[in-house]
This record gives C-alpha cells, structure tokens and sequence, in this order.
C-alpha cells in the first residue's frame, strides 16, 4: 500500500522534473539569462515615468504624494 | 552647458521627451560631442557593402541587423537613453542594450534609415557606437556559457530531489525502514542522479581526460575519479545490494564546484568581453587616386604603387613615399613620441600614422604584410610565444596531491582486503568520497573569481587567469612615458601674458584661431576653452607646421611658432615664469607685436607621482623605457623620482631591455599603452595596458586599466598579493580538512552523511574566505 503511493508520488515528481528542466533549457536558450543586470534597472524606469511630457499632465491632476 | 555638444545634447533629450535621464542618472557621462561634418562622412563608410558585410546580418527583406557597441556608457540611465532613443528612430524595427556588456542589438530597414544615421544619432546623444565583428570566439564562449548553465540547472534541480529522497533514507536507516521501501528510494535517487553523473558531470571528465593524456595530473583527476567510483560504487549497491549509496554526494558535489566555475569564468569572461569592447572595427578605407578619380576603396585592394590621398587628421593606410604636398605626422605609435614630424616630397610615411597638417599624395610601398605596423605585430606574436611562465600554484599542488590520495586508496584496499573482504570497497569508496578534493580544487578559482569581479568594479580588467598570481611576485615595473605617465597630448602648462591684454583674453583669441585646425597642439587650446565664447575667424590661413594667421573683429592675428610669428624685436625666454623645462612654445601676435607665449607640454598624469611613490615604499624597482629624446625623458623621470630610466627606445630595444631585466631573475610588470609597447607588454610576466591606449596594446596585456589612472595598478598589486594569501590559506585549509579526514575514514569510522556534512562545509569555509578579498 504505501509502496504504491511512493511509486506514484515518486513518478510524479519525475515528470515534474522533466518539465521544469525543459522549461529551464527553453529559457536559457532564449536568452534569458544573456544579461542579468538590465531586468532589474529596466523596471525603475518606465515609459509612464511622471517625469517623461506626455504623462505630465496626469500629475499635476493628481496630488502630489512624494514626500 | 559648457559647449554646443552638450547643449545639443540636452535639446535632443528634452526634445525627444526623455528628461527623466536626468532623475535616473547615478554617474556623469563622458562629456557630449559635436558630429563634425567630417566624423559624418567617416560613419558614412558604415553603409559601404563591401564593409557591413563583416558584421552585418540580414535579418529578413530589406531588414539587418548588427550588432553595436556604445561608449561611454556609466550607468543605467545612459542604456536606458540610448534604447529610449533609438527606438524612436523611423525605420528601427528593433533594439537591445545589454547592461552588462553595452553592446546593442539594432536591427533596421534599410529602406527607411541607413546605418549611419543611427550612429550619428547615437553621437548626437553624446556617446559613441561601432559596430562589432560578432566573430566566432564569442559564439563559442556563448554557447559555452548557455550549456554550463544547462549543467548547473540539471545539477541544482537533480540534487534538490536526491537530497530529498536521501532525508528518507537516513532516516530510515536510522528508525528502520522495510528493505523495498529504501530500495525504491534508491532505484528513483540512482534515475535522477544519471543526467548529474553523465551531463553535468561531463567538464570534468574532459578536463581530467586531457590531463591524463598529456601526463599532467589536474585537479579534476581526482574529482572525476570520486564522480565515477561513488556514482558505479552507489550503482553496485542498488542493484545487489549493500549498506551505503552516495547519490546525494554526488549531486552536491558537481553543483558546488560547476557553480563555483561558472562564478569565475563570469568574472573573467566580463573582463574580456569589455575588453573587446575596446577593439574598434574601423572601416579600413582608403582615398585611391587613380586616372585623375578620386574614390574610397577597402585598403585590402591598395597594391603597391598605387596613389593615395591622405587627408589632415587622418590615418595614412599604408607605408609610402609622399609624392605631393607637404605636411606633418604623428608617428607616436612607432617611436612613442607625440611630435608632429615634417613630411615633404620624398619622404616615407608609415601606415597608422596620422596625417597631421594638410593632404598628401603618397605612393604606395608596403601594405598589409608588408608594413613596419605588421613588422611590430608579428614581434608581439614572438614575444608572446616566449613568455615567462610562473607555474601555477594549484597545478603544482594537484599533481602531487592526486598521486597521493590515488596511492593512499590503493594501500587502504590493499590492507582491508586482507583483513575485511567485505567491507574493503566501501571503505575505499568512502576514503575517496571524503576526501573529494572538492574544497582544494575550489580554493583557487574562489580566490580569482572574488578578486577579478572586485577588480572589475574598479575599472581594472583581468584577461589572463595567472596574471594575479604573477603580480604577487612582481619586483620590477617598467613604465612606458607617452600616454602612460603623461597623458599623451600637448596641454597648456603656462600663459604669458606681454601686451595689454590679460591672458585669458588671449588664451580665447588663440583658442579661436586653433579651432580651424586639426593639428594636436590646436587641440589643446580648444579644449581650454568654452566654445560658446570664440569668436568668429575671417580668411584664416593655415601654414603647415607653422601657424595660422586670420582676422578677428578685423585686427589680423598670427599665432604659431617663434619663427612665424611677426616677431622683429628680440623676445627674453628666459625671463618668462615657465614652470616646465621640455616645453613647446607659441607665439600670439597680432600685426605689431607679441601679445602673448603659450607654453605646451605633455602633462604628467595627476596619479603617476603617488603610483610611483607607492611603488617604491613597497620595495619595487620602478623604471622607464620611453621612445622620446633623452631631455625629456630625463625631465619626467627626474619629476617623478625615476632613478633607473632609458630614452630613445624603439620596439626591439625595449623588448631587449626587458630580456636583460628578466635574466638577472626580476618578474616583470610591464605598462604601457602604444603600438611600440606592444611586444615588451606580451614579453613581460604581466602587464598593464592603458584603457585608452592602442588596440594592439589592450591585446598583448594581462590587464587592462580602464579608467587609465595608475593608481590602479598599485591596486591591482596589492590584489595580488591579497589573493595569493587567501589562495594559500585556503589551499592548506582544504589539504589539511582532506589529510584529518583521512585516517578515519580509512579506518572505517566515518558514516556518509558525516562525510557529506564536512565536504560542503570545507568548501563553504573556502569560498567565504574567498569573499574576504576586498
């Protein structure tokens, strides 16, 4: 009985290895790991950055809530 | 704004909508640049077919793309900038920045923009681009670097799970556990421990493979050996049966030493990518006279005899005679002095040269080859060749250890065969096991890893992996003067001011006059002042070689040298307050009389004093090899506190020099930045190049100081010698965690999980005192 449940849990977890290194190659592959630095900066600034003109107006609308 | 370029800068960064540059920014970028008409026509060689075809790619109809590389990036903000801009471009379909390696992926229409265009603008915003050659070292390296990855991603996961399964299993051995339960615990670890043994495993198989062959025991003999034996020996005990598997040792094992690798060859593969950075891939063109038609052909298609039209302030293509015209040239890159040298009919140019003054025709004797430049080449590849090798610390160290752990085992089975036949393959797999030399084979690369990436951050590239451990052994440094102890260029040291006018107002009539000519001397009167306030030149005349005459708000200017100024009176020199001894002088003059004397000499860098000082409080001989005339050199070294110095030194000389230097037993550091460093840099058993110096420079160099201040070579010694102490204690650590080891484990004593537990902790202890280095 429990050595059912085992061959089962264990098997499972195989496939879910699989899948996972299979994921894993598809994104180093891909590049996705080609440079490390840029993702983190590129999320700081952002096209909707308040400072950039076309979003200027939004923020004299809203009140300031910086500082 | 201090000049035109940085207020069109500022324009196209707040025409273009991206202010925000200016909240992001964390360090100051290189100074903005005007595009001069004739730096566009340059960028316009980019569109030549015959020339992209080298690192252009077609990337579908009508699209390419290249790869670029930007300068003058300093932080994230300038990435940002470039990306935000160049997308806006009409006709980008696409563009990358790369934060780590500034290079850009661009891909355009070539319908709607050209790829000059891109360049210009790329300049506009103040930095500079050009392209790269995406040559085949660097697929390699990054295939190379996506599959160490792919190993270190199977090791990590597959380990995960074994370590899993392996809690079960000490557990089970330690409150009980039916035999088919632990069996098929053991069967699952044995499936996900093959792609761990066999794949990821797989460097060091080739690595202690190659060792093997070639009769030079590495490191990785003896860690391929504990892979295998614990990997059949584990194998061995699944299928018939036994007390011991070792799966979770060997998932472990293989992530910690391919992730300490991969931490390394990060390090240093960033060096050397910036490093490539520094390789211009300029369009080698040439202006062919031919049949009275001018046009610019590949200098591959010059053929000897051929005429030239070489203009002022560009590089001469090939060695030859000049035919027409008369001018001067910059032949720094050969001799390492910054002169300007007369060149009339009859004379011979050499190809790297800069045309200084005006055009010249010159007939073609030598290309390619067949060059003096290719003659100095091929002495850098000799001398290359011939380097002095200090053996390497841990080869010496691992050859003599492997045989010892490989001939200890073998008395260990020998002996327990004949005293406990049934325990004697666990107990020799179990002396392998514990004393994996898992944290003597990491001691050495921690230590490299952890102080190349804190070298980097300082602006000091590490190319070659035993430079640090060279420079622990240095006595000896050799400088080279022009652009490594000076800064390479005429700068203005001292303004006498001898009419009624102040010097400053004399210094911006200079700098007025100047700014119609490219000549290096000129260059350090525009660079002194703003641009915003020159005046405006009417009919300027420029001499060749002697001065230039031209008309301000109608009062007619000469400025040049003593002979050319309208000078009939006797001028006292040496009465003037001139601070420098070598120095060249120029006289400003308007029709009458002298209004003032400007004195130029190529400047001491602010550092080298200091570098030098340090140098020699620590015990390390310091000298200087320069090209230049002996006044001069005697000048600078007696400013710096150089005792030991030599003058007019061509390539060879220098390269002797050294050998000489070598043979009395000193290890050598070489600095250095010009084509006629070159050799002594590959001669020397380390060396430093310049990060603005010459390509062929930065190439035959172990280092390379980007930032060019001295100081940082004193860094990079004291690094150095940091390392080397952290390599040894770490070294004498891990040899005497394996030797303690040892006997318990050949005595039977130690239990696996305890021999896992002290393998990752004497590599832990390994790599934090890596870190220490700072």
């Amino acid at each position: 009985m429990t050595t059912s449940t085992l061959v089962f849990l264990l098997t499972m977890t195989v496939i879910f290895i699989f899948f996972m290194v299979l994921g894993i190659f598809w994104a180093i592959r891909s590049g996705q790991f080609d440079d490390m630095d840029g993702p983190a900066q590129r999320i700081l600034m952002d096209e909707d950055d308040p400072m950039l003109p076309s979003n200027q107006t939004e923020v004299e609308a809203a009140p300031t809530k910086l500082r | 704004m201090c000049c035109r370029g940085c207020q069109a800068v500022a324009q196209s960064i707040v025409d273009n909508g991206l202010e925000a540059y200016y909240q992001s920014r964390t360090a100051m970028p290189a100074s903005g640049q005007e595009v001069l008409p004739d730096e566009i026509k340059k960028l316009a060689l980019y569109d030549h077919p015959d020339i992209q075809r080298s690192f252009v790619i077609n990337a579908g109809e009508n699209a390419k793309e290249a790869v670029l590389i930007l300068e003058g990036i300093t932080c994230a903000a300038c990435v940002w900038l470039n990306e935000r801009h160049i997308r806006q471009l009409e006709g980008v379909i696409g563009v990358e920045v790369n934060y780590g390696s500034h290079r850009a992926r661009v891909a355009w229409d070539e319908r709607k923009i050209n790829l000059s265009t891109i360049l210009q603008e790329i300049q506009l915003l103040g930095y500079n681009a050009h392209p790269y050659n995406a040559h085949q070292a660097d697929k390699i390296r990054k295939t190379k670097h996506k599959k160490d990855l792919q190993r270190v991603a199977i090791a990590g996961i597959a380990s995960a799970q074994v370590m899993m399964l392996s809690v079960g299993l000490y557990a089970g051995g330690w409150y009980g556990m039916t035999t088919d339960i632990m069996e098929l615990l053991r069967w699952f670890s044995m499936m996900l421990t093959i792609p761990v043994a066999t794949f990821a495993a797989m460097p060091f198989y080739r690595s202690a493979w190659s060792g093997i062959k070639s009769g030079h025991l590495n490191m990785d003999v003896p860690v391929a050996l504990a892979i295998i034996t614990a990997f059949l020996g584990s194998v061995w005990v699944t299928v018939f049966g036994g007390a011991h598997v070792y799966y979770d040792t060997i998932g472990m094992f293989t992530l910690f030493l391919l992730a300490t690798r991969l931490l390394e060859t990060g390090a240093r593969e960033k060096s050397v990518e910036a490093a490539e950075n520094l390789l211009k891939l300029q369009p080698a063109m040439a202006m062919r006279v031919k049949d009275g038609q001018q046009s610019y052909v590949p200098v591959l298609e010059l053929v000897k005899y051929d005429l030239i039209l070489v203009k002022s302030g560009e590089a001469i293509a090939a060695d030859g005679v000049v035919v027409d015209g008369e001018s001067t040239a910059d032949e720094s890159l050969l001799t390492g002095e910054s002169r300007a040298i007369p060149k009339g009919l009859g004379s011979s140019v050499i190809a790297g040269s800069v045309n200084l003054d005006s055009p010249l025709i010159v007939k073609v004797t030598g290309v390619g080859e067949d060059t003096v430049l290719a003659g100095i080449v091929r002495l850098v590849d000799k001398a290359q060749a011939e380097k002095p090798k200090i053996a390497q610390l841990a080869d010496r160290v691992a050859a003599w250890f492997t045989w010892a752990l490989l001939a200890f085992a073998l008395v260990v089975g020998i002996i327990w065969l004949l005293v406990d036949q049934t325990r004697a393959f666990e107990i020799v797999l179990s002396v392998l096991v514990v004393t994996c030399p898992c944290a003597l084979s990491l001691a050495v690369p921690a230590a490299l890893a952890a102080a190349g990436s804190h070298l980097i951050k300082r602006g000091i590239l590490v190319l070659r992996g035993h430079a640090l451990e060279t420079l622990a052994q240095v006595t000896h440094v050799v400088f080279d003067k022009t652009g490594t102890l000076t800064v390479g260029r005429p700068e203005i040291v001292d303004i006498q001011a001898l009419a009624d006018i102040s010097a400053e107002e004399c210094l911006k009539l200079a700098a007025s006059l100047e700014q119609t000519s490219e000549h290096p001397l000129a260059r350090a009167f525009t660079h002194k002042v703003d641009r915003a306030e020159l005046y405006a030149v009417m009919s300027a005349v420029n001499a060749a070689g002697r001065g230039i005459a031209g008309n301000i708000a109608g009062v007619g200017y000469t400025i040049g040298n003593q002979a050319y100024a309208s000078v009939s009176q006797a001028f006292d020199v040496n009465g003037l307050n001139l601070t420098s001894e070598h120095v060249t002088l120029v006289w400003l003059c308007d029709s009458t009389r002298v209004l003032a004397v400007f004195a130029l000499a190529d400047a001491l860098r602010a550092d080298a004093k200091v570098a030098v000082e340090q140098l020699q409080s620590r015990g390390i001989a310091v000298s200087m090899l320069s090209g230049d005339a002996p006044q001069t050199v005697a000048y600078v070294a007696r400013q710096l506190g150089i005792v030991d110095y030599l003058a007019q030194q061509q390539p060879q000389d220098k390269f002797d020099q050294l050998k000489r230097l070598q043979a009395q037993g000193a290890v050598v550091a070489m600095v250095g930045d010009g084509v006629n460093d070159a050799p002594v840099l590959s001669g020397a058993q380390v060396s430093f190049a310049m990060g603005t110096g010459t390509d062929v420079a930065s190439q035959s160099s172990d280092i390379v100081l980007l930032s060019s201040k001295l100081g940082d070579v004193v860094v990079a010694l004291d690094m150095g010698k940091n390392a080397l102490v952290v390599m040894r204690q770490n070294l004498f650590w891990a040899a005497a965690y394996n030797l303690t080891a040892l006997p318990f484990a050949a005595m039977g004593y130690v239990s696996p999980w305890v021999a896992a537990l002290g393998m990752s902790l004497s590599s832990l202890i390994v790599v934090v005192n890596a870190l220490r280095l700072k």
